[in-house]
């Protein structure tokens, strides 16, 4: 190999090594401290990104994009990731802010949010679990229009699936504020403003039995990252892949870590034997937002469930069916 | 004469020693109640924790007296407690077209009020439904998370800005004067103030004052100003209590699910088709 060519493959990888440091490496950063200590995380973020959930599968286990590959894309018109609503003529996304390339959006080199599986595609559920989820899915939508309780929990202004845990982008109104103090942070997610009080202790907190819609979760600090531990998710709520909920020993472990004065790293890992033989987890980089977060009024808005509703019975005056 | 006299002095001694005594207690006391209330690191009163109020100021924040629920078919368990109220100067000083308004909206109540369709319940009615809130105290920026309906809102105590756009939340801007939390409240929208029908317009302003009494109770002040339905501004006076139950938690109180037969009941499939 002639020497302009290893100064240009090591200029590469150097490169490469940059862009994915604040994700890939054991973060060297030391944060600012509160004022009892604890490493200083409390803001505004954006996590808003340009890497899709799961990896396209002609990629493989390749983790990075190399840097020109990485340009390329930077270059390339950004692509909508829509895992729920439907991109028809009532989403015109760049009309109203929903496409992402209009909001600031945190760059990484990364091919997909997951990283385990090795793939970066969501593990299939386990034989049993996917015949229940199956009945599930086919019970919901024999009846999908039936009323307001048939519809999905997002669609009712319930829940949406990108508040977790765990936590992931979901393409517009991507901000999550932290709040910190010595005994409690709070994750708050702008959409639809959501705001998870997660007590702080070395030692579980006795919840109890009683299940909630984003589980129990308790945190720790350990050194620089902040462990959040989540079980007791509601039975209303079903993970990505699923149409089941999670079991009774389904957990999602999530760590925040500073990797600057103005980002953190978000990585999460979900297990749960009832329905994956498997863990599943990923990273994320978030970045402090120069935009204020707003509120998201969800259900006081919701002009779209009575609408859709209506629409059915519409249908069924006339004749037909949306089965 | 002498021990008249002298009976009299006795009498006045002991007056003047029972009062002094009564305002060393009396200090003492408040001196024991600002010892005991909690600071933060920066000195600033700890405001941390969960509190709730108890009185009956959501049922109606005027004076009245028990009443007929507005869902007869609930009984005694739908009826109207009843409150000396919580208005300072005990009515609400409306124009005469806003008090025909709240008799209006008194009327429609059942399926008006926007707690029954689990609308977000802005500032102050958020402080005084019969459900606990957060206050999450941070070093700078101060969040108070409700559990009805998920609300939410911060409070900024620094690089004041002016509310971006109406909410049902508000925009809240805080400052501390002395040992008191003032949050000014602007870019409200429209809402009822409780389940009489009271309620201002997205042009008021409201002033909240947050004092620790002591480690466990915040004296709560809310003055509204909207001049659209007010003929002058008004305050209305609470305690707030510490929940203390070990364990004590915000729980879920995702109301949505409960309030969809209310308004979209009419959309149901029926039978048959």
């Amino acid at each position: 190999m002639s020497r302009p060519a290893r100064v240009g493959l090591g200029a590469i990888v150097i490169g490469i090594l940059a862009l994915s440091a604040p994700l890939e490496a054991a973060s060297p950063y030391r944060a600012p401290r509160t004022s009892w200590g604890d490493p200083l995380i409390q803001g505004v973020y954006t996590n808003n990104t340009n890497v899709p959930f799961e990896r396209p599968p002609e990629l493989g286990t390749k983790e990075v994009y190399t840097e020109a590959e990485y340009e390329s894309r930077r270059n390339a018109p950004a692509v909508v990731e829509t895992t729920t609503v439907v991109t028809d003529v009532h989403y015109q996304t760049s009309d109203f802010g929903l496409d992402p390339s209009q909001s600031v959006m945190v760059w990484n080199p990364r091919t997909s949010i997951l990283d385990r599986p090795a793939n970066g595609r969501m593990p299939p559920l386990r034989a049993e679990a996917q015949q229940r989820s199956d009945a599930a899915r086919a019970a919901q939508q024999a009846h999908a229009f039936d009323s307001a309780q048939n519809r999905p929990l997002q669609e009712r202004c319930l829940i949406w699936a990108h508040e977790g845990p765990p936590l992931r982008p979901v393409g517009y109104n991507s901000l999550v504020q932290i709040m910190q103090t010595r005994d409690y942070v709070v994750l708050m997610t702008e959409m639809i403003h959501d705001a998870r009080v997660i007590p702080l202790s070395k030692t579980r907190p006795e919840f109890g039995e009683l299940k909630r819609w984003q589980g129990n979760s308790w945190g720790r600090w350990e050194g620089e990252t902040l462990v959040i531990e989540t079980t007791g998710i509601s039975d209303k709520v079903t993970p990505r892949g699923s149409s089941v909920p999670m079991g009774p020993e389904g957990k999602v472990i999530e760590k925040i870590t500073p990797t600057g004065p103005n980002s953190i790293r978000y990585e999460f890992t979900v297990t749960d034997p009832s329905l994956w033989d498997e863990p599943w987890g990923g990273q994320f980089p978030m970045e402090i937002s120069s935009d204020p977060l707003l509120e998201y009024a969800c259900h006081e808005g919701n002009y779209g469930l009575p609408n859709t509703l209506r629409g059915a019975r519409e249908d069924e005056r006339a004749g037909g069916n949306r089965q | 004469m002498t021990v008249l006299r002298t009976g009299s002095m006795y009498h006045k001694l002991l007056r003047t020693s029972v009062g002094t005594l009564v305002c060393i207690v009396l200090m003492s006391g408040a001196m024991l109640a600002a010892a005991a209330s909690p600071r933060t690191a920066s000195g600033k009163p700890d405001l941390s924790g969960i509190w709730q109020v108890l009185n009956e100021a959501n049922w109606n924040l005027e004076p009245h007296v028990a009443a007929q629920g507005a869902v007869e078919t609930l009984g005694a368990i739908g009826a109207v407690a009843p409150g000396i109220g919580v208005v300072k100067s005990g009515r609400i000083p409306y124009l005469p077209a806003a008090l025909s308004q709240r008799n209006s909206n008194f009327l429609q109540r059942r399926t008006a009020d926007p707690e029954a369709k689990c609308f977000m319940p802005g500032v102050p009615r958020a402080t005084y439904l019969p459900y606990p809130f957060q206050i999450v105290q941070s070093d700078t920026d101060i969040m108070i998370v409700y559990q009805f309906a998920g609300a939410v809102r911060t409070i900024a105590m620094s690089n004041h800005k002016e509310a971006p756009a109406d909410s049902w939340m508000g925009w809240s801007n805080g400052r501390w004067e002395r040992n008191t939390l003032v949050v000014e409240v602007t870019g409200l929208n429209a809402n009822w103030l409780d389940r009489s029908g009271n309620f201002a317009t997205e042009t008021r302003r409201v002033t909240e004052r947050y004092t620790l009494m002591d480690a466990n109770h915040i004296s709560y002040e809310a003055t509204i100003e909207d001049p659209a339905v007010f003929s002058e501004p008004w305050t209305m006076q609470m305690v707030l209590y510490r929940r203390m139950e070990p364990g004590a938690r915000l729980m879920d109180f995702r109301c949505v699910e409960f309030a969809e037969e209310l308004m979209y009941g009419d959309l149901r499939k029926q039978e048959g088709k």
